[in-house]
């Protein structure tokens, strides 16, 4: 069976990346741009598992990488938790979650 | 310890011990030991006398390449009897101040300042080189400015002290910048290695700019108007200071300078120049002397004449004519002022000579020792003035200058105001309630007044005290078929002719209310003239200072500052801070995207 190469690993997880920059910058919805910065960590943790693949230690890739990504996607599933929560108490305060529309910080 | 270099610190440590120990606690003790230390430098200045010439080292204070300046004493005729005069006198006025200050409440600083003054004195008498005469010339200046203001409760005291340091400054500003340029010529600033050939130009401004150093201390003109007015100090002060040592210092400096230079040397516009300052001077404060009415104004203005007089012997390229005068002049000009003061004090402190009167019959010996004293001056044959003052009128007549019926004019005036001055004083009935209990002054005032009246006529007969005097030969006899004499003596009749006729007898001046009178009287209005020029230039300066601190320095530089940091700011603000959450990430995603091109591809 014929797998990516390394360049391919990489080049997806920069498009990756791109749409997801480009979506929290684009995007008004918190949600989604929530969502888009997920994705964007998914782009990173892709470049980190493409990288250890590549990586021969002793004749095997290098699984310390592989393992780290799964950590990575625990914490992610944990901030996510808390990120939401933090959306929902928004929404509870302003009754909006447009980003449009939360710009108190504007000196 | 060699004797020269007591001569230098007995005087300092009198006034450390004075200011530091002693003080107004103490004041008699202070008062005895400057006077008994002023002895023993006397002393010793004596035993220096007639030794051969010598250059006594003490230390060397700096020495950067060609530069060489020491601490270092030069002994030689001129310095050894100029330090005859300077301690002869200065004991004499400390004698007179244990009477005249007996009762000052501030007697101990009084005899500190003046021993160091005395100790400035002497480092400008002894200094080698003209840094080190540049350095005492300074003490003595601000000696002078502490005896001036001794009484600086008084605001004229204290106005006059600044007004007396202040036109020093202005001389000895030129006199620092023609020691630089004396030292660029020669290259040493030391009077013995001073040669110099040729007379440049250059020469010739570093000549005029170190006489600007005399025209300060010895108050010619333009800046003569502080002496007058140092007569705000106590009259022992004045007598010491402002008429026998301080003000002849720029005459000394002069000689000493020209000749370490040799007179050959001097370029003749130079000396010319100051041959014509010293007869102005001379010419326009005995015309200023003849309308004043203060007995120590007379005095004041009588001592720049006289000064104009060794001035432009001195620049006349006679300088030993100057020297010869300033050495006879010292002495019964101190008598004079010591006189004056005795008058003064035996008056309650009236100066008005109108207010006084009859006071040959109260104090006759202050009233004869008086009398010797203004003979001297208007060099009546036989006493020390008549040689001195002859000298001069034989240098001016030499050198063909029509500076010859200046001085000649001057010994008229001289006698005029000075007769004046004797005939309103002393002769005629008493005009005032202190002038009626007018008693004897004490033995410590008149002791040194008859000691100066013996030296204003004995001063020329001790000769090979004085500097380089073969070149004057004292005919004992006035020689009456001499042109020069007659003059003298023609002058001398016409002033006390003019003198008698004007004021024997009068209570009031007859001439008070002449139009040129009232310009004499004012001081050809200098003072006023000096006055507007000055507001004129302050005023200038206060504008463009204005305008530098309004528009340049609160409108651009810290206004402009402050205006930069606050657009920049509000640009920030505005474009910037605008509360939208895309807008920061974006932002932040190009900062990185910009560091990381900067740090990698670059």
């Amino acid at each position: 069976m014929a797998t990516a190469s390394l360049t391919e690993y990489l080049f997806m997880s920069g498009i990756l990346f791109s749409i997801g920059l480009a979506g929290v910058i684009i995007r008004r919805n918190i949600i989604v741009i929530f969502m888009c910065l997920e994705l964007m960590l998914a782009a990173a943790s892709l470049t980190l598992v493409a990288f250890s693949r590549e990586n021969m230690v002793a004749g095997l890739p290098d699984y310390n990488g592989q393992m780290l990504v799964f950590f990575v996607i625990t914490v992610a599933a944990a901030e996510v938790a808390v990120g939401l929560a933090i959306i929902v108490a928004l929404y509870r305060a302003r009754q909006t979650v447009n980003t449009e529309d939360l710009t108190s910080l504007q000196g | 310890m060699n004797q020269p270099l007591l001569l230098l610190v007995l005087p300092l440590l009198s006034a450390v011990v004075i200011h530091f120990l002693l003080k107004q606690k103490m004041a008699s003790i202070a008062a005895v030991l400057g006077t008994v230390f002023t002895a023993a430098t006397l002393g010793i200045s004596l035993m220096l006398l007639g030794k051969e010439a010598t250059t006594v080292d003490l230390f060397n204070w700096i020495q950067i390449g060609r530069l060489d300046i020491g601490i270092n004493l030069e002994l030689d005729q001129l310095s050894t009897g100029m330090m005859v005069v300077v301690t002869g006198i200065g004991l004499l006025v400390h004698v007179f101040s244990l009477g005249y200050m007996k009762d000052d409440d501030a007697k101990a600083r009084y005899f500190g300042n003046l021993s160091l003054f005395m100790f400035s004195m002497t480092g400008i008498v002894l200094a080698s080189n003209f840094i080190m005469m540049f350095i005492f010339w300074e003490l003595v200046g601000l000696s002078s400015y502490l005896l001036i203001g001794h009484w600086y409760q008084k605001e004229s005291a204290a106005d006059a002290a600044k007004k007396a340091f202040l036109s020093n400054r202005v001389g000895d500003f030129g006199f620092l910048i023609g020691i630089l340029m004396i030292w660029g010529v020669s290259g040493t600033v030391i009077f013995d290695n001073m040669s110099i050939t040729a007379g440049t130009p250059f020469l010739a401004a570093a000549v005029l700019l170190v006489f600007c150093g005399a025209i300060g201390k010895s108050a010619q003109l333009p800046l003569h108007v502080w002496l007058p007015d140092a007569m705000e100090g106590p009259t022992p002060v004045s007598a010491l200071i402002h008429a026998a040592t301080m003000v002849a210092a720029g005459v000394y400096m002069m000689a000493r300078f020209f000749y370490s230079v040799g007179l050959d040397a001097i370029p003749e516009c130079s000396a010319m120049t100051i041959a014509w300052i010293g007869g102005i001077t001379s010419l326009l404060a005995a015309l200023m002397a003849t309308q004043q009415d203060d007995i120590k104004k007379i005095l004041a203005y009588s001592t720049l004449s006289q000064l104009g007089y060794m001035i432009m012997a001195v620049g006349l390229l006679a300088p030993e004519a100057g020297m010869f005068h300033l050495y006879t002049h010292a002495w019964f000009k101190a008598l004079l002022f010591l006189g004056s003061g005795a008058v003064i004090y035996a008056c309650h402190h009236e100066q008005n000579i109108w207010k006084m009167g009859g006071l040959l019959k109260r104090m006759p010996i202050t009233a004869i020792t008086f009398l010797l004293g203004t003979l001297a001056l208007t060099a009546v044959p036989f006493t020390s003035g008549f040689y001195s003052k002859e000298g001069i009128l034989h240098a001016a007549h030499e050198a063909h200058s029509p500076l010859l019926y200046v001085a000649v004019a001057v010994a008229a005036l001289t006698t005029f105001y000075m007769f004046r001055l004797f005939f309103i004083a002393f002769l005629g009935s008493a005009r005032s309630h202190g002038s009626e209990d007018a008693k004897e002054v004490g033995p410590f005032m008149l002791l040194p007044l008859v000691v100066l009246a013996t030296m204003a006529f004995a001063s020329p007969l001790l000769p090979k005290l004085f500097p380089s005097l073969e070149n004057i030969d004292i005919h004992f006899m006035p020689d009456l078929a001499n042109g020069l004499v007659q003059m003298s003596l023609g002058a001398f009749a016409v002033g006390f002719a003019g003198a008698f006729v004007l004021y024997k007898g009068k209570t009031s001046d007859p001439l008070a209310k002449n139009g040129l009178m009232k310009v004499y009287r004012n001081k050809f209005y200098i003072d006023e003239i000096y006055a507007k020029l000055i507001k004129v230039f302050q005023d200038l300066l206060a504008a463009v200072v204005h305008f530098l601190d309004e528009f340049v320095i609160n409108g651009l530089v810290v206004g402009g500052l402050t205006r930069l940091a606050q657009g920049t700011g509000n640009i920030f603000r505005n474009k910037m801070q605008t509360g939208s959450l895309q807008n920061y990430a974006f932002l932040f995603g190009t900062g990185i995207i910009l560091v990381i091109y900067l740090t990698v591809f670059l």
